[in-house]
């Protein structure tokens, strides 16, 4: 182990600090310039221990490069405010030690003097995230920048890998590699269930068709076991709903019961509900928060300083908080909602006491008896330290035509070279070379099997066999549309005040102060008048003008929120497999409540339970309606998928399906027809209808006018850059770029469907929205294990996934809705 | 609801639907085009011809098949009522050097459509005289039968109309599901065709760009499904 060299000896010492074993292990290995993962529970000091190497080797007086010299640390961040937040962490130590260090930031905030200043004259630090580095990258001038690099440090990077991101950080290392060859990668990640994964990701692959590469690693073993109950209600968990208003009561008195509580939710909405209910039984007036993606960055900014300040009992917040930052000393983690996966429940957990050798304090509060089941889940692979193995995945194709275009903006490639650099980069290792060229092409003309384009190339040969951009305006495009998040498109919300009469409102609506941002998708469905709750009040929709809603502040006390619309989390496979497991055993059941344990008892006598490895189909009639129910426990995404092709099947078999809805654990398909006596008759099989060839013409049928797919095509063709992105202030709203990319998605899918931005497409919604590789393992997983169960009346286990019922889209919805509206007007013309 | 006549809908078939425009007997069709049963004339509006190689010509690459599409469909549409006439209402192409772009094939197409019938390209502001190239006659405004046809609706209350250029699109919010489509738009006096072209967005008949055309009252509209043309109450219409 090395000793750490003055002035940091003497600081740590200062400080009555003994510096950690992980933190000398890091300091060796960057001394022996070795690529390092770091993995660390929260609360272990990484990130300094990330640092420490760097201002070590920056402060040695021999090492100073010459004059004008390029960057020397770059550091990479998911967050921008997680590189702010570590810069000025920076700031102390290398204030006190008197370190001759520039440290600087860089986001899309970041003015344009200080940014050109930061390419003349480069900080020896760099704080950044993943698409400011692709923008530097891709200026003539990246290899003075990064030649003298000698360290990358990529934080969070668990979370930031296995996304588009994380495909588009891997192609900027691989070329990094090429420009700066002797910089080592520290690696900072929380406990995960494959650390190769990790390590093979920071290192240049060499041989990708051999083996990997792997980066050396260092583990910290988790401090004490966190502390986790799930709250047991007075009043027994409901049979539906999420947002455990049961347990108000409760929640407010753990409130008020620590100094400073983190209350997570899944969804913004729930968040946003939650707040409000929190409000209401607020008797002792305790400082409660709220905390989500849509609030104005200026009033998330307040909250943030209040609580490190410690002017704050509590924050309800969604996933903005689960990353990296502390604001404060949280004592207690109070998760309401399902978990969804045993990785996330643990890293929100670890935001309480940021002390490795204390427990941190979370309580559970689930929103429905499916919900209970899954916390049991998540409680038991808290306490074996399991965590959701994330799937290895290859690396985007629209993510690699938008690096190609960057690297022919920095200078004309070869594309042998390109081709080769590319392969470096874990997931793009088993890239074929055919692949690459017809991304190359698709660069260039589009790709398209009628060569129309050639004479607009926008890349043209230069001397070498090497490609140079056409023109300036190419680069132009590059810079404008750079990076992979490509959100749904926000809405701004204003508040005005109220009162206005209803006829032509909206045309006179302007102004307001700035409440924050929703989807448009959620301002879709309101008309005028609606009221919903919004930054922590309820307010009225009063309408919509250009990309802006307006609404205004209403004495009504029940918002009325429509429908659930889940989170952006399904259920992982890891806490699925573990809730079939509870319900298969009925020993385990005295765990559970006893309203929950009778429930499975219950089931268990009308009906039968699921299975560890098979699926259980229930059939039954119900007010003149016929359902069949499946318990896949494969995440809402799945479940929809199969709804949507289970309902197509059915219909085929003449079951007349009028609707489906799915949940995490299951989905019910409901119609005219007799189900339970098709089967019985032989005349529909369920093995045939549950079988694998789902996945084949009905899946493409299905995907011909499914609005997922096309939103999926359309983050593809933006990130691919065959459409410009939305930039504010100019033209085109939201709704007409979705316009025309589902026009576009409609014409290549008949002409020229072998098209690669169709393919990167089809690999995302496999992985995506429609999770088709789930749904097709889980559709092999069950071959030959179908049990199917004919009731006589409505089975225990279905209530909770049949309330769900009118929250859901139906089959076939659109024609209907026209051919509705159509007898809408016959009637009012007819007078019936 | 003038332009209307409720009884003759067939809810079995809503692949065409009758109208009226100042008395005279049309079709609007689920394609988007409208259909003159007693001068047996099709009449089509901003087809848009080449939007793809205009974008491909500023870096843009979308797909360069909107010309085969669009001709496609216009193609069934013709055969659907072996019409002897088509009236284009302008922006038929979607700059003046359209037809250099386009590709042999779908050329041959569109002169193939145009050898056996009588075809008028109204001139629009895209296009100028592009079609003229083509063969047919180009003019900047056709009378028939007291109907005047133009690419763009005249200022003020007009009736006797029929014309494009708008890109009409409707939205519709009903039973939770909120929908969006290219529509006829109409009063009974004048009416204004969606775009028949294969990349032609549109325009919310809320939009305050309708107001001067159709005044606040008695809108009629017909929005363009997948399997059919479905006549919707203006009441159920939103903003976008």
């Amino acid at each position: 182990m090395p000793v750490l060299p003055e002035p940091f000896a003497a600081w740590f010492a200062a400080r009555g600090w003994t510096p950690r074993p992980h933190q000398l292990a890091l300091l060796e290995a960057s001394q022996q310039r070795r690529s390092t993962l770091l993995i660390a529970p929260t609360g272990a000091g990484k990130t300094l221990a990330g640092f420490l190497p760097s201002l070590v080797r920056l402060s040695e007086p021999g090492k100073r490069p010459r004059k004008g010299a390029g960057l020397r640390t770059l550091y990479i961040s998911p967050l921008k405010a997680l590189a702010c937040d570590v810069a000025r962490n920076l700031e102390t130590p290398i204030a006190e030690m008197g370190l001759k260090i520039r440290t600087e930031t860089r986001s899309a905030d970041t003015t344009l003097a200080r940014r050109q200043r930061q390419r003349r004259s480069p900080p020896d630090i760099l704080l950044t995230t993943p698409e400011q580095v692709a923008l530097l990258l891709s200026h003539p001038d990246a290899p003075f920048l990064f030649a003298d690099l000698e360290t990358v440090i990529l934080d969070e990077l668990h979370a930031l890998a296995p996304s588009k991101r994380g495909d588009l950080l891997a192609l900027d290392l691989a070329r990094i590699q090429s420009l700066a060859p002797g910089h080592i990668r520290v690696g900072l990640s929380a406990t995960v269930a494959r650390p190769s994964e990790l390590r093979a990701y920071l290192m240049a692959q060499t041989a990708p068709d051999v083996r990997a590469d792997l980066a050396h690693v260092i583990e910290i073993q988790g401090g004490a076991k966190p502390d986790i109950k799930i709250l047991e209600a007075e009043e027994g968990v409901p049979w539906s709903g999420h947002t455990a208003r049961y347990a108000i009561g409760e929640i407010y008195e753990a409130i008020a019961a620590h100094r400073l509580s983190l209350v997570f939710v899944n969804t913004r909405m729930q968040a946003e509900l939650l707040f409000q209910e929190l409000w209401r039984v607020n008797g002792q007036n305790l400082p409660i928060a709220l905390h989500h993606g849509s609030l104005a960055a200026p009033q998330r900014r307040k909250v943030e300083s209040a609580m490190a300040a410690g002017q704050l009992k509590a924050v309800v917040a969604t996933s903005t908080l689960d990353l990296g930052i502390d604001w404060g000393d949280v004592d207690l983690v109070i998760h309401v909602g399902a978990p969804k996966g045993a990785s996330r429940l643990t890293q929100r957990i670890g935001r309480a006491n940021h002390r490795l050798d204390e427990p941190s304090k979370a309580i559970l509060v689930p929103g429905n008896r499916f919900e209970l089941l899954e916390c049991r889940a998540a409680l038991q692979a808290a306490e074996a330290g399991a965590q959701d193995a994330v799937l290895s995945r290859s690396g985007a194709l629209d993510v690699l035509a938008q690096h190609v275009l960057g690297m022919a903006c920095q200078a004309p490639f070869d594309p042998d070279v390109l081709y080769d650099e590319v392969r470096t980069a874990l997931p793009y290792a088993s890239l074929t070379r055919a692949h690459f060229d017809r991304v190359i092409s698709f660069v260039s003309t589009g790709g398209y099997a009628l060569k129309a384009y050639e004479r607009f190339a926008k890349l043209r040969p230069a001397e070498g066999g090497k490609l140079r951009v056409a023109n300036a305006r190419v680069a132009q495009q590059y810079r404008l549309n750079a990076g992979t998040i490509v959100d749904s498109p926000l809405i701004k919300v204003r508040l005005v005040s109220g009162g206005r009469r209803k006829s032509g409102a909206a045309r006179t609506l302007q102004g307001g102060r700035m409440l924050g941002e929703v989807d448009e998708y959620f301002i879709e469905q309101l008309s005028p008048g609606t009221t919903f709750a919004f930054a922590g009040e309820v307010v009225r929709f009063e309408g919509l003008r250009d990309t802006e809603a307006f609404v205004s502040r209403t004495t009504a006390q029940d918002p009325m929120i429509p429908s659930y619309s889940g989170g952006k989390f399904p259920l992982s496979t890891h806490l699925a497999a573990r809730v079939r497991a509870i319900l298969s055993e009925p020993k385990s059941w005295r765990a559970l409540p006893p309203p929950v344990a009778q429930w499975l008892l219950l089931q268990q006598r009308r009906s039968q339970l699921p299975g560890r490895e098979d699926v259980l189909i229930e059939t039954f009639a119900r007010s003149q309606r016929h359902y069949l129910v499946a318990y896949p426990f494969e995440g809402r995404l799945v479940h929809q998928t199969l709804g949507m092709l289970l309902t197509r099947r059915l219909h085929r078999a003449g079951a007349q399906p009028l609707g489906f809805v799915a949940n995490d654990y299951g989905l019910a398909v409901w119609g005219n027809g007799d189900i339970s006596r098709l089967i019985a008759d032989g005349r529909l099989g369920l093995a045939e209808l549950f079988d694998e060839d789902m996945l084949g013409d009905d899946l493409d049928a299905w995907l011909a006018e499914s609005s997922l797919m096309k939103r999926t095509f359309r983050m593809a063709a933006v990130i691919a850059g065959l459409i410009e992105r939305r930039h504010p202030g100019k033209e085109k709203s939201g709704r007409q770029v979705t316009m025309s990319t589902d026009l576009i998605y409609d014409v290549l899918r008949r002409h020229d469907p072998g098209h690669i931005l169709l393919e990167a497409a089809w690999a995302d919604a496999a992985t995506g929205l429609l999770d088709l590789a789930r749904l097709g393992e889980f559709l092999a997983r069950i071959k030959g294990r179908i049990r199917h169960q004919a009731l006589e009346r409505v089975s225990p286990l279905s209530v909770p996934i049949l309330l769900e019922i009118g929250r859901e889209q139906v089959f076939g919805a659109h024609e209907d809705v026209l051919r509705s509206a159509a007898q809408d007007l016959i009637e009012e013309a007819t007078g019936a | 609801m003038a332009g209307l006549r409720p009884e003759s809908l067939v809810l079995s078939d809503f692949s065409d639907q009758p109208m009226s425009v100042c008395g005279k007997a049309f079709r609007a069709h689920m394609s988007g085009a409208l259909f003159w049963p007693a001068e047996d004339a099709l009449i089509v509006a901003d087809l848009h011809l080449e939007k793809g190689s205009h974008f491909a010509a500023r870096g843009h690459m979308l797909p360069p098949y909107d010309t085969r599409e669009t001709l496609h469909k216009l193609a069934e549409v013709i055969d659907a009522y072996d019409a002897a006439s088509i009236i284009a209402l302008g922006d038929s192409f979607h700059d003046a050097e359209a037809l250099e772009r386009m590709d042999e094939a779908d050329r041959e197409t569109l002169a193939i459509m145009l050898a056996d019938r009588e075809w008028i390209w109204i001139t629009g502001n895209h296009d100028g005289e592009a079609g003229a190239a083509l063969g047919g006659h180009v003019l900047d405004e056709l009378v028939v039968e007291g109907i005047t046809f133009r690419h763009e609706p005249a200022a003020g209350a007009r009736t006797h109309e029929i014309a494009g250029h708008m890109h009409p699109a409707a939205r519709l919010v009903m039973n939770g599901t909120a929908l969006r489509r290219p529509c006829f738009v109409g009063n009974g006096l004048r009416l204004v065709l969606p775009a028949f072209g294969a990349y032609t967005g549109g325009l919310n008949i809320m939009d305050d760009a309708f107001l001067p055309v159709f005044g606040e009252e008695g809108l009629s509209v017909w929005m363009l499904g997948q399997e059919g043309v479905y006549p919707v109450a203006a009441r159920l219409l939103r903003e976008d």
